[in-house]
């Protein structure tokens, strides 16, 4: 605990420290030397690509992959042209410019995903120099080629290229330039002979920067800070300047009395900076110059490389790995010596506790006068977070719950979360997982990412241990983990689809979020198809089968699926789909086992295709409903011909139907258009499409009853519809003898009252009455009561001795009859007797 | 009736807040289309969205002109265009010649297509198929639910019956499935759902679905239980005539929408009045549910309160006139104009109804439900199709007796049917085939139709899809039981006692006693005994698919419990309706029906026409 100062430096009034993190796992021959080196930012992985520029076919040079500890990733031989640049996306994958200005693409295992070209001019000249950089927009590509012109990619998700104006005077590699982001808009700042310009989309300005003394010389090396906010500049002359990157603002300019241009300059600064400072570097001196002009020198054994963090600078060596930072400032409060500070005195209390010394009492006391516990515990729990000794961090943390017991109303939440936010922390930075994260970075880049990024480098049960101590909902967490490991694990080839089916089902379960569909069409890219339909059965919801189906063409499975949905979209989809792909016989076979998709598709073809509704039933042999079709489009014909011919189709399919009463409906439905043809014809009586009943109408309206009468025949009409016919249409046209002469003709099938009833509704009592007689006893009352005739209906009803017939004469009685109701009630008297 | 009635019934929900939810959405949605828009709408979409905005909300919304959706060349000069309308193929081609008719001619135009209440796939294959895809912005309207009142809502889709029961085309499940969410997530949770019927059950799979899907929230519930039932779970109650005011109305002068037009011969002057039959209508809530027999007596008892109520004025001092003319005058002068309306359509009604030939139909339709005098029954329809008395009531009866008789004989199937053809003409074929393939209208053939399906069927496919493929041809091979379920569930009163209408003693009132209807039954039976135990052979005669889920569970025994949502999939009438409120009075609960559409025998009938494809 002592130590815990031994390491930091005094800076200007501020300190630096630098702290080991890593003993490298790796063995490298030749050191960093003559390779080319990337290593990602938020403790990324590293990249390294031997003697890049090595030409001859027979010994390819080594591309290696390792985590930040060392530990080796992947490794293979570089196969494709000359590499100029080696960078890492913000999706941890590796992207290697080459000389054409093609940019591959690769995983962090090694394989290959993508590539994409910086531009056709680019395979003519060459590109010089490259550099790979982070935006808001995402990871971009800026190169310079031969003919010393600038192509940039800001988005390489959304490749857009961007040639930048030219800039005067530039012939070849220019001496330095950087990649700047400023007001939304991506710009090269370079140096050629002793100008500098800004290049942007458009136009190349020439720009000064403040205060640089004019006899300082060209600019030769230039560093952008992790913000883009900050510039550094390194002259000819050993002279360092640094200031605001839109330069309009000078920070400093000192003299390093270095004549040798550095192998790489990097600012290390922090959120907050006390005292920001720029990090050269040569081959055997690192130097730390800070803006009060104080400098911090360090001596370098071997071959090193930088890498600018948000919080400091990761010094990379062959050997080891150290962090370069400022103290923070809760750090230094706490720690520097004789420090009063509330969370120095809180740590010293807790000591003296753990010793049982009355002194931890004192030293309380003091805090608790000055009334500045809850700062002393904030002050250790934001400490700890800092420091990256776990045993540093547990002093902090136990004096900062020490302390909290001394307070009533302190919202934990902050320790809690602290405490658990290192133990994740600490867990990552673990070398064989290598991610040396401070807490700085972890709060910036946010759990999602570190999750994210435990998953792409496949650590499954860390990420989900971490998940679920940190108790994020499944939904963003473990199912999201699980999710990746599912799509990873169908692509192992050494296992069967049975051992891989049934290794995702007993992890993923049913996890929510997690859809198997996805892992099926993941499985199924992978040429897998047995394997992504065993997966696929573990979906629950079959909408969400049947996509990924019908691209693997299981056509008929992922109907069934569609209609076991519900979802009639879908299954119009499918029969769509299906449609196209196969041929007719296939295709109707497929429906007919599916009457639901066959239903849907009838309706479709009824609106839009009557000709394959026909052949639909053609298949099936469903003759019925052949010949309901032909019906229909018998309809839709204007030629009689035409429409017989069809109704004639009707009738073949209604007989192979076996439906005898359809084919003979449907005969004499032919014979009567004809015979309505021929009628219009002869008499332009306008019968065509009548029902036979209408038909008749008609023709006797006509007074065609000839013609009527050999319908009736022909048809055998029954014998009551033909007499109710001819009965009104005679009464209607008042053709009183004809009706007489009718009757007469033979014993009405419907009895004598309805002539009664029908003449009466033509107002033609006198007609009627001629009919009362020919009505059978037991309609005699009513008949007579029809024509208004009440004593007739007396008489009748008292003749037939029916009291109820009485009664209802009766009711019908007036007050002016007063003799016919005597005699009626009379004759009710009498029948009641007997 | 009032005092039959429970005091303790419980408080419905307020529907409409559905209006006020659908039209903030039409607003939304013709609000992304900014500027001046002609606007054209389906018919049948006409009357609802009038329920939930009228011309002056769509004007404001920069609506220009209205018009309606037809297949003709449009004379909008408009350079945006709106469509509204049911995701119907057809008329999306119209709306396709639209689009290539302005594109031969040079015009440019902006399109857009709102789907209500949801688009297909189809109606977008269309669009592709024509070569318009790309010409057009489609959205949906998700207008599922227009509430007629205050306990009916409807999804005012008349074809829901016909593509469902009679096509098998499923594709409206989801929207009711859809529709049952949306009172779900407004008024649910629901603690029991029940249903019976095909249909029923997959509309709760897709609801249930929805639910999964969706985010749940633990809110207080305003609707505890559900009923779903399938329209051919009972065809015989719409094939009935209606007797009850509300369901005589409908019959009559067709109520649409909620709203009815009362012609000439009703409004004693030449201009027809349309008026809007709910809750609202005192005079109208008063009788609705009341037998027609009754009605009279309610409107001269009404009128003598009126004239007492007027005449109050009578020794008035000026301030007590004063109040009257401002506080009472308006009611009493609002409801007399709607008194004289309704006892003008009562008197319309009697004209035609009471007639000798009416009574006789009533006789028939009593008789065929008792399973009493069949062959009598059978003259009559034949002599009514004899005489052309009317197409759709000829078949209505016809149906009637094949569903109650289970089946014709051969004899009468054929010689009816060809009766039939001859009055009405050889295209009725068409129809008799929709008939028989609903089981409407059906020779007898014991288990014939049935066996001969299941081993073609069996034939093609294994076991499993072979039970599906029988499920989807049930309705074709259907057989009514009606004469066994009458018996099992009591639905025909013993005609020896007198049955006092003024005083119903249960819901075979609204067809004057003579028949309780089976759906309402069906509902009485399982709210009695909270399951189907009990029924099993019932729901064996009615061809199965019942099913009870309980859902959240109810906290406390809260009046949501005695709130029932009544779906019926396919359409409900009228007199069920007046049949569950009476159902609801006497045992303390409120159901709010919710139908695909309302339906009454000649709506069901005049859907299965095929004549006019």
């Amino acid at each position: 605990m002592a130590f815990i100062t031994a390491n930091w430096n005094p800076l200007g009034d501020t300190f630096y420290r630098s702290a080991e993190l890593y003993e490298m796992f790796w063995s490298l021959r030749d050191g960093l030397g003559d390779s080319l080196v990337a290593a990602a930012p938020y403790g990324g992985p590293i990249a390294l690509l031997r003697e890049p520029l090595r030409r001859s076919p027979s010994t390819r040079p080594q591309l290696e992959i390792y985590s930040a500890s060392g530990a080796s990733i992947a490794s293979f031989p570089w196969k494709s042209g000359p590499v100029v640049h080696l960078g890492w996306s913000v999706n941890d994958e590796l992207l290697c410019v080459q000389e054409d200005g093609t940019v591959l693409i690769y995983d962090l295992f090694g394989s290959f995903k993508r590539h994409f070209s910086m531009g056709q001019e680019v395979v003519q000249s060459q590109v010089l120099e490259a550099k790979v950089f982070h935006s808001p927009y995402g990871t971009g590509v800026a190169i310079v080629t031969g003919s010393s012109r600038f192509t940039l990619a800001t988005n390489i998700e959304d490749l857009k290229l961007r040639r930048l104006p030219e800039v005067p005077g530039l012939q070849g590699q220019p001496s330095c330039w950087a990649v700047l982001t400023q007001d939304r808009q991506t710009k090269v700042l370079v140096s050629s002979g002793p100008e500098l310009y800004v290049l942007d989309n458009t136009s190349c300005t020439a720009v000064y920067p403040p205060g640089l003394s004019p006899q300082a010389g060209s600019i030769v090396h230039m560093s952008v800070s992790f913000s883009y906010k900050y510039l550094a500049l390194f002259t000819e002359t050993g002279r360092l300047w640094t200031g605001l990157s839109n330069l309009q603002e000078r920070l400093s300019e000192m003299d390093t009395k270095q004549a040798a241009t550095p192998k790489q300059m990097v600012w290390c600064r922090r959120p907050r900076s006390q005292q920001p400072s720029v990090v050269l570097m040569w081959d055997r001196l690192l130097l730390v110059v800070g803006s009060c002009n104080d400098t911090i020198q360090f001596p370098l054994e071997d071959q090193s490389v930088l890498v600018g963090e948000l919080d400091g600078v990761r010094i990379i060596g062959s050997i080891s790995q150290e962090l370069l930072q400022e103290v923070p400032l809760v750090c230094q409060d706490i720690f520097k010596i004789a420090s009063m500070a509330p969370g120095a005195l809180l740590l010293e209390a807790h000591r003296e506790y753990e010793k049982s010394s009355q002194k931890a009492d004192e030293y309380l006391r003091e805090i608790k006068e000055q009334n500045v516990l809850g700062d002393a515990v904030r002050q250790c729990v934001e400490a700890a977070a800092h420091e990256y000794d776990p045993d540093t961090q547990k002093a902090l943390m136990r004096a900062a719950s020490f302390g909290k017991c001394f307070l009533t109303e302190f919202s934990p939440d902050q320790f809690v979360t602290t405490c658990r936010e290192l133990r994740v922390l600490n867990a990552v930075r673990e070398s064989s997982v290598g991610m040396p994260l401070t807490h700085t970075q972890f709060k910036q880049m946010t759990l999602q990412v570190l999750i994210d990024r435990l998953v792409y480098r496949q650590f499954y049960p860390l990420a989900i241990e971490v998940c679920r101590y940190l108790k994020i909902p499944d939904y963003q967490g473990v199912s999201r983990v699980l999710k990746h490991w599912a799509s990873c694990k169908v692509q192992q080839k050494d296992l069967t689809d049975e051992a891989i089916a049934r290794a995702v089902c007993a992890k993923v379960g049913d996890s929510p979020g997690v859809s198997y569909s996805d892992v099926a069409a993941k499985a199924y890219e992978c040429g897998r198809p047995e394997l992504a339909i065993k997966l696929l059965d573990f979906e629950a919801r079959s909408g969400e089968q049947v996509p990924l189906l019908l691209k693997m063409k299981r056509s008929q499975l992922a109907l069934s699926k569609a209609v076991e949905s519900g979802d009639t979209d879908l299954v119009y989809t499918v029969v769509t789909y299906l449609k196209n792909e196969m041929n007719r016989g296939d295709f109707f076979m497929t429906l007919r086992n599916q009457p639901v998709a066959l239903s849907l598709y009838r309706q479709f073809c009824k609106l839009q295709e009557p000709q394959t509704l026909k052949d639909l039933f053609n298949q099936d042999d469903d003759h019925q409903e052949l010949g309901n079709f032909y019906v229909t489009s018998s309809y839709r014909d204007k030629r009689l011909e035409g429409r017989l011919a069809q109704l004639q189709s009707a009738v073949d399919e209604y007989n192979k139907a076996k439906n005898d009463f359809a084919a003979k409906a449907t005969e004499e439905e032919m014979r009567l258009l004809r015979f309505q043809r021929k009628l219009d014809d002869e008499k332009g009586a306008g019968l065509l499409g009548l029902s036979l009943q209408a038909t008749m109408e008609a023709l006797m309206s006509l007074g065609l009853h000839k013609q009527a009468e050999q319908l009736y025949r022909d048809f055998r009409v029954p014998d009551k519809r033909y007499w109710w016919l001819k009965l009104t249409s005679l009464a209607e046209k008042e053709q009183w003898e004809e009706l007489e002469k009718f009757s007469k003709s033979k014993k009405s099938p419907i009895g004598y009252l309805a002539f009664v009833e029908v003449c009466m509704k033509n107002n033609n009592r006198h007609e009627a009455k001629k009919y009362v007689s020919k009505v059978t006893p037991e309609q005699k009352v009513k008949a007579h009561l029809a024509v208004g005739d009440l004593e007739g209906a007396a008489d009748a009803a008292i003749e037939r001795r029916n009291e109820s017939e009485m009664g209802a004469v009766l009711s019908r009685c007036s007050a002016s009859d007063r003799l016919l109701m005597d005699k009626l009630n009379r004759a009710r008297v009498a029948t009641a007797k007997k | 009736m009032a005092h039959s009635a429970r005091r303790d019934s419980p408080e419905l929900p307020d529907l409409s807040l559905l209006k006020r939810l659908v039209r903030d959405q039409l607003i939304y949605l013709l609000e992304q289309l900014p500027g001046k828009k002609d606007l054209f709408i389906d018919s049948d979409l006409m009357s609802p969205l009038d329920r939930i905005a009228n011309v002056s909300t769509l004007k404001q919304h920069e609506v220009d002109k209205l018009y309606k959706v037809e297949h003709k060349p449009i004379v909008s000069i408009s350079d945006q265009i709106c469509f509204l309308i049911r995701p119907r193929i057809q008329t999306v081609k119209w709306i396709c010649d639209v689009v290539n008719a302005d594109k031969a001619a040079g015009k440019f135009r902006r399109y857009k297509i709102i789907f209500t209440p949801q688009k297909f796939y189809a109606c977008e294959a269309v669009l592709e198929e024509q070569g318009v895809f790309g010409d057009v912005t489609t959205d949906e309207w998700a207008f599922y639910l227009l509430p007629l009142d205050e306990d009916i809502i409807s999804l005012e889709l008349p074809e829901f019956f016909r593509d469902n029961f009679l096509a098998g085309d499923q594709r409206w499940v989801r929207t009711a499935g859809s529709a049952l969410h949306l009172l779900h997530s407004l008024f649910g949770p629901f603690s029991k759902v029940y249903g019976i019927g095909r249909c029923s059950k997959m509309t709760y799979e897709s609801w249930r679905e929805q639910v999964e899907q969706g985010e749940q929230k633990a809110r207080h519930a305003e609707i505890g239980n559900v009923f779903l039932i399938d329209r051919d779970v009972d065809f015989v109650t719409p094939l009935c005539s209606q007797v009850v005011y509300e369901g005589l109305v409908d019959d009559i002068f067709r109520i649409k929408c909620g709203c009815v037009e009362f012609g000439p011969e009703v409004t004693s002057s030449d201009k027809s009045i349309k008026v809007m039959l709910n809750s609202q209508d005192k005079v109208f809530n008063e009788i609705r549910n009341e037998h027609f027999s009754n009605v009279f007596g309610f409107l001269s008892q009404k009128a003598r309160n009126l004239q007492t109520a007027y005449d109050k004025r009578r020794g008035m001092d000026i301030q007590q006139m004063k109040t009257f003319v401002s506080e009472e005058l308006k009611g009493l002068k609002q409801e007399h104009r709607l008194l004289s309306l309704h006892i003008s359509a009562s008197e319309s009604i009697m004209k035609k109804k009471t007639k000798q030939d009416f009574q006789e139909l009533l006789k028939t339709e009593h008789c065929l439900l008792e399973g009493f005098e069949i062959r009598e029954c059978i003259s009559f329809i034949e002599e009514h199709i004899n005489r052309q008395v009317s197409m759709i009531e000829s078949l209505r009866l016809l149906c009637l007796l094949s569903v109650t008789e289970n089946g014709l004989l051969p004899k009468d199937f054929k010689s009816l049917k060809a009766q039939y053809l001859q009055s009405y003409g050889a295209d009725h074929l068409l129809t008799f085939s929709n008939l028989r393939q609903l089981g409407l209208l059906v020779e007898q053939q014991p288990g014939e139709t049935l066996t001969v399906m299941e081993s073609k069927v069996g034939k093609l496919v294994n076991d499993r899809t072979a039970v599906k493929l029988t499920d989807a041809f049930s309705s074709l091979a259907k057989k009514s039981h009606f004469r066994a379920l009458s018996k099992k569930l009591n639905l025909v009163p013993k005609s020896d006692e007198e049955y006092d209408l003024r005083v119903p003693r249960d819901m075979a009132y609204i067809f004057s006693g003579a028949y309780i209807p089976l759906s309402c039954k069906i509902i009485e039976q399982v709210l009695e005994r909270d399951s189907w135990t009990g029924l099993e052979e019932v729901t064996r005669l009615i061809n199965g698919h019942e099913f009870a889920v309980t859902g959240a569970d109810p906290k406390s025994k809260s009046d949501a419990q005695r709130i029932i949502l009544v779906m019926f999939l396919g359409g409900c009438t009228f007199s069920e309706i007046s049949a569950l409120r009476f159902l609801g009075k006497e045992r303390g609960y409120k159901f709010i029906v919710v139908t695909t559409a309302i339906t009454n025998s000649s709506r069901l009938l005049e859907a299965l026409l095929d004549n006019n494809v």
